[in-house]
């Protein structure tokens, strides 16, 4: 009989007051009891909702199914048929809206905890087990990747099993792209990642760092190296500014500077590590996705004692998940929505004196199909910050589109691809990921990875 | 890992190291500049090329001690190796064309003056080099920039190499005397940088200037390098590092350059107590 308790087996979590204060991980993970309660949740139906809901195709009542016999490393091992990062997406995936929004259960009560229950698979393998070594039959077709987060990483490993010679080129001098330079340790540590990038090692991928490709090597160049293809995953990393006055300001960050000098410079560790951060005591986060969270709750992390998320729209619209601002929230952080930033002060020496705002409301539907934020007459007031972190957005790097001619981007600087394959305007160059999406989610750029090493294999093979 | 196949002491402060990196020196350029991070717990400083062999493979960087990273960089010897060096980064100086130019050096920024004079020697520009130090005993690169300079002009502040003065009395007067540049190249201190563009501003010459601003990952993506250009937001590490030094808001760079000064006091502390117990 399956498990008809109506909500998901709670997760256990470090206490805000405390956690809010360091850079542990917050979700403790289930233990060997709670995943086997969570996966008796499961009705193991037929038409399996859930795989279709998934980029990448996860046969998700197979691996429940597993850890219902309790046997884990099998569970791991159907999870990882189909994605190289389980570890990874059992933690940041947003299950809310693929697998999990189409799970049975979730029609009377809340979906099977499948993010959860994938978190737990890859956490014990990881603790108790050894990936056997598969023998592949290599082809001896070299296949370069550019860039190493989800989507360099998936295609890689898609290639690697399939026999290819595959090298990953990575600009940073760390593999993992966003992975580790982006979601900062609390949500997603860096020991995880590395261990997923030292399994794809295992397969045979090499990896070579400190290279920027558009730069240090070019795409045409890669070519007459002998790869047969390329896969250009460079993500989307040039972060966008709101151009109003004050934002050159000192204590004025883009979120990409202040997450890097955290995340891979290590810089909460400072002076341990050589990489300062600056945060004051009252900070405020502009914007309302996944990325203004992080920066909010790194930004509690340093020692702010009050943080602000100011967001033009409402909370109904708010794009960042929802298990994030619950967190950010719980740990303190303050939400101020309908508000908009016009002008940054400066306090004489160069320095923040205070961020100006007006207060918004919200009209008709604009072409996105939310309401319009429209500026209230005379709303204007001052917060009081000393530290403005800007989370607006960012765009593919000019780099590659400006070295390979021919590779079509539209006008927002991404890469143009034919959906189904991935590949762009010049032969034998795919490209997935926020790359080709502008920001979007670590699945997504997995599944865009996949589908290229799909057509890579149909070409070459 | 990257190999210092050299190192000289160019003067107190100022050391020069050429490192194995073949795929950079195979395509920098001079304007160029390299990230390195000396180890694992190291922070990424961005480096001006100064100089390369593509042959060798060697890239030649020049630097200050001036924080913790440079200082323990210069404490590194031929045969030692530096963790990470990426690069060539950021857009190479556009010098085609340039029939005459008058290439300016402020102390450390002569090591990023040289490969420019070099490179429009190379293509045949007349080419007249303007240094400046603070006393003789900081002067360097004076053979190097002789053998590319139709006339090498060294001021000091002090006086102590017989011509006292900065750089920008000596470009006054050049100019004065009827010299016609194309261009003015003008590397060094912001404060330099921005007193030689009122120099030539009222003659409208064409002024490039070379913006050494702080950044992390040097490809566009932290976005702490920017810097306002004629009123556009722009970042120096892929959008430069030269920039026509009549529209640098140069007020607004020397503010962020001093963004970490007190941090990097610390720093500093840290490596002094660190030298202390092992010494």
């Amino acid at each position: 009989m399956p498990n008809m308790q109506q909500n998901k087996t709670p997760m256990r979590e470090l206490d805000p007051m405390e956690r809010r204060r360091n850079f542990e991980e917050v979700a403790c993970g289930y233990n060997e009891e709670e995943a086997l309660n969570e996966a008796e949740r499961c009705l193991n139906c037929k038409n399996r909702p859930c795989v279709n809901g998934c980029p990448v195709n996860v046969r998700i009542p197979d691996f429940i199914a597993k850890i219902k016999e309790k046997d884990y490393a099998g569970a791991y091992k159907i999870i990882k048929d189909t994605n190289s990062l389980p570890a990874v997406c059992g933690r940041v995936c947003p299950q809310e809206n693929q697998c999990e929004k189409f799970c049975v259960r979730g029609i009377k009560g809340e979906s099977v905890g499948i993010g959860r229950l994938e978190r737990f698979a890859a956490d014990y393998f990881m603790k108790n087990c050894k990936d056997e070594k598969k023998e592949i039959t290599k082809n001896h077709i070299k296949c370069a990747v550019v860039g190493s987060g989800p989507a360099g990483l998936t295609c890689a490993g898609d290639l690697a099993a399939a026999g290819f010679d595959v090298t990953v080129f990575e600009a940073l001098h760390t593999a993992g792209g966003v992975l580790m330079y982006g979601i900062p340790q609390f949500r997603l540590p860096k020991e995880i990642v590395a261990k997923e990038i030292d399994s794809l090692r295992d397969m045979g991928v090499e990896f070579v760092e400190d290279t920027v490709v558009g730069k240090t090597e070019l795409i045409d160049e890669l070519f007459e190296e002998g790869y047969k293809a390329v896969f250009i995953g460079s993500g989307a990393g040039l972060p966008s500014f709101m151009g109003i006055e004050g934002e050159t300001l000192n204590g004025v960050f883009a979120a990409n500077e202040v997450l890097t000098r955290i995340n891979l410079m290590k810089g909460y560790k400072f002076p341990e590590t050589d990489t300062p951060v600056y945060i004051g005591k009252k900070v405020a986060v502009v914007g309302g996705g996944n990325v203004a969270m992080d920066a909010a709750r790194c930004s509690m992390r340093m020692g702010a004692e009050n943080v602000y998320i100011v967001y033009r729209r409402s909370m109904e619209e708010i794009p960042a998940r929802a298990e994030e601002i619950e967190h950010a929230k719980m740990e303190g952080i303050e939400f101020k929505m309908l508000t908009n930033p016009t002008k940054i002060l400066d306090d004489g020496n160069g320095n923040i004196a205070g961020m100006e705002c007006v207060k918004m409301e919200l009209g008709e539907p604009d072409a996105s199909g939310r309401r319009r934020p429209v500026v209230i007459e005379g709303s204007e007031y001052v917060m009081d910050v000393d530290t403005v972190i800007i989370a607006i957005g960012q765009s593919p790097n000019p780099l590659i589109r400006n070295t390979t001619e021919g590779l079509e981007t539209n006008k927002r600087g991404c890469i143009v691809v034919n959906e189904e394959t991935m590949q762009t305007s010049l032969d034998g160059v795919y490209a997935g990921g926020d790359a080709v999406t502008g920001a979007a989610t670590v699945i997504l750029a997995m599944g865009a990875g996949k589908a290229a090493a799909k057509a890579i294999k149909e070409k070459l093979l | 890992m990257f190999e210092i196949v050299e190192k000289l002491t160019l003067n107190s402060q100022v050391k020069l190291m050429s490192v194995k990196a073949p795929k950079i020196a195979e395509k920098a350029q001079a304007g160029q500049f390299i990230i390195l991070r000396i180890d694992e717990n190291g922070e990424r400083i961005p480096l001006t090329i100064s100089d390369y062999d593509r042959e060798k493979g060697l890239v030649t960087i020049i630097f200050q001690e001036v924080g913790a990273t440079t200082k323990r960089l210069g404490m590194l010897e031929k045969g030692d190796f530096i963790q990470n060096f990426v690069g060539p980064l950021g857009r190479a100086s556009e010098l085609e064309g340039l029939k005459k130019v008058c290439v300016i050096g402020g102390g450390l920024g002569t090591a990023i003056a040289y490969p420019q004079a070099k490179a429009l020697h190379d293509m045949g520009a007349v080419v007249d080099g303007v240094t400046g130090f603070r006393n003789k005993d900081l002067i360097i690169l004076e053979d190097e920039m002789s053998k590319v300079c139709r006339n090498l002009y060294i001021a000091t502040d002090d006086g102590s190499n017989g011509n006292k003065g900065f750089v920008t009395n000596i470009l006054q007067k050049l100019i004065d005397d009827g010299e016609d540049y194309d261009a003015v190249i003008a590397i060094g201190p912001l404060v330099m940088m921005r007193a030689v563009a009122e120099v030539t501003r009222p003659k409208g010459i064409k002024t490039i200037v070379s913006m050494n601003s702080i950044m992390i990952d040097g490809t566009g993506m932290c976005g702490g390098c920017r810097v306002i250009v004629g009123g556009e937001t722009k970042f120096a590490c892929v959008d430069g590092p030269d920039f026509d030094g009549h529209l640098v808001d140069f007020e607004t760079a020397m503010r962020r350059g001093n963004m970490y000064k007190a941090m990097e006091r610390e720093a500093d502390c840290n490596l002094m107590k660190a030298g202390e117990q092992n010494a």
